[in-house]
């Protein structure tokens, strides 16, 4: 079957699964980032529940078929099935627990900084009892001093940073995810995630407020080409000084020899039939 | 090779060669590996340099593992520290993400390979949270996991302390360590067929029940582990010696610990009772009675108490987790059969394997079972897309893991924040200023894991 997808079919395949058809029709027809509409072809109630969540989930990308593998003919006829990537939506006010008294600490700590909270912020996400911040990079280094400083906030230790890189969020490729834990407030925690273009990789450094990130940053940079500005050294760490790319990143191939062993030959990982 | 620049010996093959000089700007170098020590002092003493840089490692008995330190000494005295790390970087994180979920553990077990069962943990309460089954994991398999991670947590205090002790010269505290620690591996062997590297703990619970008698062994090496505890106290903490050379020795405070995100054993040897098992509770410590250990004095010989005595409360947690087992019977795995592996292990004829009632069931009688075990295992489950971040206290720190699910049956990005890789940037403020011999201390009573830093 050829990757040209018919709405048609892929209605009737969606009723042949027993999804509601009307969702898929809609999330086929519309490409764009953000959907519309309470469902999205998955069934809300095993979407994860969290307080105050809107029920517009984040497209990230779509899936095709049903069962994974691509690289066979299509022998179930359920491979024209498009199913879109839901990432948890933004979440509303209260965002319940503590993550409420969290954005409003940071709103106040915000105030008289570089930046205002509505400025710095560009999305809050509940999910699965985790708070994320979104921040917009430019501000980066403002929050990061009023998370550590304000009475309020008080996380004293940025647990490092960890690099995804999303190679289908054009404008958006690389994210650095920090967390940051309290020990003050009883183990509080907060995930802010910031976000840089491929073609633009900078993402300021908060070595500054937490000097304990200076190892984390050396080596988001050394696996996924983050350049942190303003960090004291940053050279790689893991891969040697002259290693050509970031290993991390998508486009980056795992590499690999493949092995015979009695007669056969096992293809190296990331040749092997992927069913993700 | 070439004639030029030659410091001692024409035919070593490690000796400077005409690009180092170049590349060491008119300063001169030294090749410290093997031959005629008092040759190579000579020609050292004939430069009148007090001021030499030392590159300790990244192949040396007592840097832990493949760790490089990069020293600037003034006669004894060492004024900048820097350590190099990636000599053992094995891109663990990367090949996770081209396996299933299951998969993952096998991998992520070979991090910090003092701590497997860690690792483990915190990637399967990881994956745990992303499914939304944290809550139905089961109880058996909780306290399986507790039981399991406080022997791991003895079994890698035991090697700090006892390789520790043998970089300062004292090996019988190396053979009490790994005395001690072989009966706590002996247990980790019984219980998962393997003394480390073990892939036990499986997202949903754990791969396999106890083995019969495992909960009688459990009981006899309790009293058996607290005499080489106490032996160990006996043999270090009164030792003159010993003292002399950690009292005082890698001195980090809490402001410093603070600021470079330090946590495990030497954060606590600052006095602050910071624990994830009591701040931010998993797998049930909540309900454990264990204390938090800490000391005041800041430096490596606090370290050594806090490891000692937190051994023992590891052993308070073992002894009430081994009760509980007793009385807490049941499925060690998620009930969801979309999640937990279809068959139990058994031991066969030929090895270890499928149990025979399910091969029966699989190959004679049930297609679905088979298509149903064929799927899971080679497939793997799907999860639901999104992020989340656990952490778990390990033997050196917070262990947190980061995973990432774009909803497919393999992780899109797992990260380790390992607590070793960490910690080990304290290493420069804790060595500069003192002695070169107390750097060795002072990176013992860090602690740290090649393995876990550079994944």
């Amino acid at each position: 079957m050829s990757d040209e997808k018919d709405p048609k079919q892929a209605t009737a395949t969606s009723n042949a699964d027993g999804t509601r058809a009307d969702d898929v029709t809609a999330s086929v027809e519309q490409p764009a980032p953000e959907v519309a509409g309470p469902t999205t072809g998955e069934d809300p109630a095993n979407l994860p529940a969290a307080p105050g969540t809107t029920p517009d989930p984040v497209v990230v990308g779509e899936r095709r078929g049903m069962f994974g593998p691509s690289d066979t003919g299509d022998t179930s006829g359920y491979g024209g099935l498009v199913k879109p990537i839901l990432f948890p939506a933004a979440a509303v006010r209260p965002y319940g627990g503590y993550f409420d008294e969290v954005a409003d600490a940071l709103e106040r700590g915000l105030v008289g900084s570089t930046a205002s909270y509505a400025e710095a912020v560009e999305r809050v996400v509940v999910d699965r009892g985790e708070l994320t911040l979104y921040v917009r990079r430019e501000h980066l280094p403002a929050v990061a001093r009023a998370l550590r400083d304000d009475p309020a906030l008080r996380f004293e230790i940025c647990t490092g940073v960890s690099g995804v890189h999303y190679p289908h969020e054009v404008g958006r490729e690389l994210h650095a995810v920090y967390h940051f834990l309290s020990i003050t407030h009883g183990g509080r925690r907060v995930r802010v995630e910031v976000t840089a273009p491929d073609s633009d990789p900078h993402i300021p450094s908060i070595v500054e407020t937490y000097p304990g990130n200076d190892w984390h940053e050396r080596e988001t940079w050394d696996m996924f080409g983050l350049e942190f500005d303003g960090h004291p050294a940053l050279t790689r760490i893991l891969m040697p000084d002259d290693w050509p790319g970031h290993p991390q990143r998508k486009d980056y191939p795992l590499g690999g020899i493949p092995v015979e062993y009695k007669g056969a030959t096992v293809p190296p990982p990331d040749q092997r039939r992927s069913y993700s | 090779m070439s004639t030029t620049q030659q410091p001692h010996i024409d035919t070593d093959i490690y000796a400077t060669s005409a690009a180092d000089t170049a590349a060491s700007e008119g300063a001169h170098v030294f090749n410290a590996a093997g031959g005629d020590w008092d040759q190579l002092v000579d020609e050292a003493a004939a430069l009148h340099e007090e001021r030499i840089v030392v590159n300790m490692g990244p192949q040396h008995p007592s840097t832990h593992g493949v760790l490089r330190l990069i020293l600037e000494l003034d006669g004894e005295t060492v004024t900048e520290t820097r350590a190099g790390i990636g000599y053992l970087h094995t891109g663990i994180e990367k090949n996770m993400e081209f396996r299933t979920w299951t998969q993952g553990v096998t991998f992520c077990t070979r991090m910090d390979y003092l701590t497997p069962m860690m690792q483990e943990a915190a990637y399967c309460l990881g994956i745990e949270r992303l499914l939304g089954i944290t809550d139905q994991i089961p109880e058996r398999a909780s306290v399986v996991r507790v039981l399991m991670m406080e022997l791991t947590r003895i079994s890698s205090h035991m090697v700090a302390i006892g390789t520790g002790g043998m970089e300062m010269g004292a090996t019988t505290v190396m053979t009490v360590g790994f005395r001690e620690r072989e009966r706590v591996l002996s247990v980790i062997e019984m219980v998962t067929g393997l003394r480390m590297n073990n892939a036990y703990i499986r997202p949903g619970g754990v791969a396999q029940d106890l083995p019969p008698g495992a909960i009688d062994k459990v009981r006899d090496i309790i009293p058996l582990v607290s005499r080489g505890i106490h032996e160990l106290e006996l043999l270090l903490l009164e030792n003159p010696v010993l003292k002399g050379r950690t009292v005082d020795v890698g001195y980090l405070d809490l402001t410093g610990c603070m600021a470079l995100g330090i946590t495990g054993p030497v954060l606590r040897a600052t006095g602050l009772p910071h624990d994830l098992r009591k701040l931010d509770p998993y797998c049930g410590y909540e309900t454990y009675d264990f204390d938090v250990v800490t000391r005041t004095s800041c430096d490596a010989y606090a370290r050594l108490c806090i490891r000692l005595d937190e051994m023992k409360q590891s052993l308070r947690i073992i002894e009430q987790a081994v009760e509980r087992l007793g009385t807490t019977p049941g499925p060690v795995m998620v009930e969801d059969k979309k999640i937990a592996w279809p068959a139990q292990l058994a031991i066969g004829s030929d090895g270890m394997g499928n149990s025979l009632d399910h091969i029966r069931e699989i190959m004679g009688t049930s297609m679905e079972s088979l298509i149903h075990h064929f799927k899971l295992v080679t497939e793997g489950f799907r999860v639901p897309p999104g992020q989340a971040y656990v952490a778990v206290e390990s033997a050196k720190g917070e262990l947190g893991c980061h995973v990432v699910s774009d909803g497919g049956t393999r992780p899109y990005r797992a990260h380790f924040r390992d607590p070793s890789f960490n910690n080990l940037q304290a290493a420069s403020a804790m060595c500069e200023g003192g002695q070169v011999a107390d750097v060795i201390v002072a990176v013992a009573s860090i602690d740290p894991v090649m393995g876990g830093v550079d994944r």
